[in-house]
């Protein structure tokens, strides 16, 4: 087995023997069930277009709350000279710990699914924008998780990143809500750059290259990121 | 020659920002030897340890691993050595065996030999039925061992310790001394220490640094060879003769540096003579006995111990830094 995957491997059972995991899954299932139901209560409507709007918003504290630990206490607790000591390359460190926040975080988004159960029993459901929705949480998840795990990489506190990841997502969401500021010629790169207008799209059900690119170009560059800044330990 | 260096170390310098932590240090260990690293605290033995095992790199210098460079080949090298960090950091919400087998998986062990091999360096390490418990609740005692288990598991060619036995009670330190001189049979172990009582058990040779640089290098004996002097403990009896005659009459010997006073039996004085130069003061302590009629008791030369030529050299340094 990759070291990659004996680490993501290690930190999933980590999760699990912690009460992280469950807190996580708890709190977020709750919140977003509270969100699905009321709307299906009050409003009678059985969709899950507002389950899907508020996402960009949930991940912006979920995310962080489960990459927060994933490098910083390995820095503080010293146990990270025992695991780059190994024969095990700094980017399976950093591929192996997104790899384990990502499992928890579609663990969490799994049990969401009964919104979508919910939905199709009360009525027809829209296959096309609940798949498409599905996909694109898991993209948008994955570029929240590698913005944690990046902030993460940067400092030994676990606090300080996960206030670090929160301002950085924080940012790239309020870019999107700029674009009816900015002159029209910044327009489309405002759009561009914000993290939650390529979810919109893709929860539309349709998947265009562009804004799989975007999520795989943020999660490829966070985790560069990460990778160069546990290297930077051997810069001469 | 070149074969049986596992461990080659030239010119090895690094700076933290602007403090020079190692210093051109320069040394090679040889297959089958037990290396002590001694130095003061913080005269750059984890610093170079470090380097040795791939976790920072050299500023300067080089040094090799198995024939490995641990810059260019850290990998090869990585997977070659057993390290022990200082503080032994594992991961404490694991049990034993499951961190054992964590460790055994990221160096790629096959699953169906991890378990009889997991067994046998908890025999030979003491971890007794200590494997379903968490690390976070063992002793620091069992935690050392189990961190000395994780370097062994691979059986690795070379042994990098940082403070193997720091925390141990003395028994515990006894038996991984013995286990360490064992190992060193076969295999090369760096141990680095600040206890010298260890140094002259476990180690068949010994690298004093301070201050980053490399100040000696040989065997315990050679090292205490070198030292000059040495010390002289002369017991006289006595019957009338007034202690202060005898130590002024003693210290303007020729050779003698300092002679003091020191506690004894009742009935008898107790002198401690510092020599000045490696001259065997011996038979002129013994002719001045004669000379003045002393009832010689007791005449004996101590070699300079392990104790004296690390401080000497170590605090050498310090007095020519300031």
């Amino acid at each position: 087995m990759s070291p990659a995957l004996v680490i993501s491997r290690r930190e999933i059972r980590t999760y699990f023997n912690s009460p992280v995991a469950y807190i996580v899954v708890t709190v977020f299932t709750i919140l977003t069930g509270y969100l699905f139901f009321t709307q299906l209560f009050v409003e009678k409507q059985a969709e899950l277009r507002g389950f899907f709007g508020i996402m960009p918003l949930l991940f912006m504290f979920l995310a962080p709350a489960i990459t927060m630990r994933l490098l910083a206490d390995e820095k503080s607790s010293g146990t990270i000279e025992l695991l780059i000591t190994l024969p095990v390359k700094d980017w399976q460190v950093v591929v192996g710990k997104f790899l384990a926040a990502m499992a928890l975080l579609c663990t969490a988004l799994a049990l969401t699914l009964v919104f979508a159960i919910t939905v199709r029993s009360l009525g027809p459901l829209d296959r096309g924008p609940a798949i498409g929705g599905y996909i694109g949480l898991v993209l948008m998840g994955g570029a929240y998780v590698s913005i944690g795990v990046m902030t993460s990489s940067f400092s030994r506190n676990s606090i300080v990143s996960f206030i670090v990841a929160f301002a950085i997502s924080f940012a790239l969401y309020l870019i999107g809500r700029l674009t009816q500021f900015v002159p029209p010629s910044l327009q489309a790169l405002t759009s561009f750059l914000s993290i939650d207008s390529h979810f919109e799209n893709i929860s539309r059900g349709v998947i265009d290259s562009r804004d799989v690119i975007y999520y795989f170009s943020v999660i490829g560059v966070c985790l560069l990121v990460a990778t160069l800044s546990l290297e930077s330990r051997r810069w001469k | 020659m070149s074969d049986d260096v596992m461990i080659e170390v030239k010119d090895l310098t690094k700076d933290y920002g602007t403090t020079r932590a190692v210093d051109g240090v320069t040394f090679d260990v040889r297959r089958g030897e037990v290396l002590g690293f001694l130095g003061p605290n913080g005269a750059g033995k984890s610093t170079t340890m470090k380097m040795l095992t791939c976790y920072l790199s050299p500023t300067a210098g080089r040094a090799k691993v198995a024939g490995h460079d641990v810059f260019d080949e850290s990998i090869e090298v990585r997977r070659r050595i057993g390290y022990l960090p200082e503080d032994t950091p594992i991961y404490r919400d694991m049990t034993v065996k499951e961190f054992l087998e964590f460790a055994a998986a990221m160096r790629g062990m096959l699953p169906d030999q991890v378990e009889a091999r997991i067994r046998e360096v908890g025999q030979r390490c003491g971890l007794g039925d200590v494997a379903g418990k968490l690390v976070g609740e063992l002793s620091k005692g069992f935690r050392q061992r189990v961190g000395l288990a994780q370097a062994m598991l691979h059986d690795p060619d070379i042994l990098i310790l940082d403070e193997p036995t720091s925390g141990l009670d003395p028994n515990q330190i006894v038996e991984i001394r013995s286990l360490i001189k064992e190992i060193g049979r076969e295999k090369t172990v760096i141990l680095s220490t600040h206890i010298l009582p260890e140094v002259q058990a476990t180690c068949s040779r010994i690298v004093i640094i301070s201050g980053g640089k490399l100040v000696a290098d040989g065997t315990p004996e050679a090292l205490r060879a070198r030292e000059k002097g040495g010390r002289y403990r002369v017991v006289v009896e006595s019957n009338g003769v007034a202690k202060e005659a005898i130590r002024d009459r003693l210290a303007s010997l020729a050779g003698v540096a300092r002679c003091e006073l020191a506690t004894g039996e009742p009935g008898s004085h107790t002198f401690a003579i510092d020599a000045s130069a490696s001259d065997d003061l011996r038979k002129p302590i013994f002719r001045a006995a004669v000379a003045n009629a002393w009832t010689l008791l007791e005449l004996a030369r101590e070699s300079a111990s392990l104790e004296d030529v690390f401080r000497n050299l170590t605090t050498r340094d310090e007095e020519t830094k300031q």
